[in-house]
């Protein structure tokens, strides 16, 4: 199929996009395309103008006092091949690599992404899992909203149709954490069935001092175990311990039956995932 | 609008509309037709071009948004009437039948052995997998593009 009309302006400065996005009835925000683009192309978004972000400058990746903080318009593929990223961030890594294939990731943005708000993608559990908190400018200044808070439905996010994802603020892992992306798809690099992320952080004595667990996939939006985290926080990690927590995380999810899966069956996997997750996690965490 | 943009080598320019997909603008406003559309959302990997040195969907894009690019369609890859090394493997090798999913496939090969100029057999799958063919059942294309990465490499061939 093919788009219906709509006007088009290319914003050379964040306050021309915001003024764009203000005056007009009905406008949406141009990042890679790679979601709202096939949506125009089946008639499923029918805005009256896209206001082009792509020639504003927000796509550094930069570190600052304990965090390491990327621009909304970096690229998929610019975050993935990052040595700042793989070194600070490196759960955030492993999951683009499970992120749609080279040519989406070449142009998807990281901002698109968490705005988008899929529940089954990997970047808004990422930014669940590890405390991220993004920055969010408007007509009247700028404001932070964390990860956790952000995502409000399928689809649904904090923002207001007239404001701007600017960056994302990760707080950078401490030493000796392990992380790991699980993820179950129908074929490789398209969205999660199920998809659990963690990191395990370990002290000089190998017991957890935190762990962090998000799963894809499995409710309306990411879902943060906090349960199953605090049931490993303070303990040596045993297989048993793993499999209880793990248990506990599947037990936070909130699944919807649909076309791909039965709610029990995203559960039931949720459960051998964070399984998976939390002793790779834990083994990396050295 | 009007939109100038440099495609194999030759700057043009030509009016479209703003919701003209640049899949569409290159094949039937261009006459680019080597770019192939087969889902239009992102799935077959048909319409795949290079733009500014990577691999891109043409149909998740708009022409608009393509203003001043450099596009590579398969009718830039050979040159002088020499098909490119990957194209010439893919002749050899049986990788295409019906031709439909082969543009986008050599681009997406293009793309893997600049990065990877001696890809392993695992590496090749795994970067064509976003591409869907419906006719060679894959090997024939592996074989290509494993074949074409030891003539542009002789040395690092494992
Ligand atoms: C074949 C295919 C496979 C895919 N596989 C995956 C996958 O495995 N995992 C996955 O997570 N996703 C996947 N996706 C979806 C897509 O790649 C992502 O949602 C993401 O890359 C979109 O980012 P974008 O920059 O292209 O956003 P766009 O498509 O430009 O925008 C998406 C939405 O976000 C809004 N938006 C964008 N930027 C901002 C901003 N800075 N401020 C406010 N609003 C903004 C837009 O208005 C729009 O509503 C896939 C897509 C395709 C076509
Ligand atoms: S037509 Fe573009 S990916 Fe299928
Ligand atoms: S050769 Fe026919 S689709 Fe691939």
């Amino acid at each position: 199929m093919k788009a219906a009309a709509f006007d088009y302006v290319r914003a050379s400065s964040v306050d021309e996009a915001l003024r764009a996005l203000t005056d007009a009835e009905n406008a949406k925000v141009l990042a890679g395309g790679q979601s709202l683009v096939p949506l125009l192309n089946r008639r499923l978004a029918r805005p009256s103008l896209l206001v082009d972000i792509n020639g504003l400058d927000l796509s550094s990746i930069r570190r600052t006092d304990g965090h390491l903080v990327l621009g909304a318009l970096t690229r998929h593929r610019a975050a993935e091949t990052s040595a700042l990223v793989s070194r600070d961030l490196p759960l955030l890594t492993e999951a683009l690599r499970h992120f749609g294939h080279v040519a989406i990731r070449n142009r998807g943005t990281l901002g698109g992404s968490l705005a988008h708000a899929d529940p089954a993608a990997e970047l808004p559990a990422v930014a669940v899992a590890l405390d991220a908190e993004l920055t969010i400018r408007g007509k009247h200044g700028l404001r932070t909203v964390s990860a956790r808070d952000f995502f409000t439905g399928t689809g649904q996010t904090e923002l207001e149709p007239d404001e701007l994802l600017v960056e994302v603020r990760f707080p950078v892992l401490p030493a000796r954490t392990g992380h790991a992306v699980e993820e179950l798809s129908r074929r490789s690099h398209d969205l999660a069935l199920v998809a659990v992320f963690a990191t395990v952080t370990l002290d000089e004595d190998g017991v957890c001092a935190q762990a962090r667990i998000a799963i894809a996939g499995a409710g309306p939006t990411p879902i943060r175990a906090i349960a199953a985290e605090e049931s490993l926080r303070g303990c040596v990690l045993t297989p048993g311990l793993i499999a209880g927590a793990a248990r506990e995380a599947a037990a936070a999810t909130d699944p919807a039956d649909d076309l791909h899966a039965p709610a029990g069956y995203r559960r039931d996997m949720a459960a051998v995932l964070a399984r998976r997750a939390i002793t790779r996690a834990n083994g990396s965490a050295r | 609008m009007k939109v100038t943009l440099t495609v194999n080598g030759r700057q043009v320019t030509a009016d479209c509309e703003p919701r003209r997909s640049l899949a569409d603008f290159l094949r039937q406003d261009l006459g680019f037709t080597g770019v192939h559309l087969g889902c239009e959302h992102g799935v077959c990997g048909a319409c795949t071009i290079t733009l500014d040195g990577a691999t891109a969907r043409a149909c998740c894009l708009l022409a608009v948004q393509a203003e001043g690019a450099e596009i590579t369609t398969v009718e830039g890859m050979a040159t002088d009437g020499e098909l490119h090394p990957l194209q010439q493997s893919f002749r050899d090798h049986h990788g295409l039948q019906c031709g439909f999913c082969t543009p986008g496939m050599l681009a997406t090969a293009a793309e893997l052995l600049r990065e990877t100029p001696s890809p392993t057999e695992a590496e090749i799958r795994e970067r064509i997998s976003g591409n869907l063919c419906r006719c060679t059942g894959y090997q024939f294309i592996v074989d290509s593009i494993a074949d074409a990465a030891k003539k542009l490499n002789p040395r690092d061939a494992p």
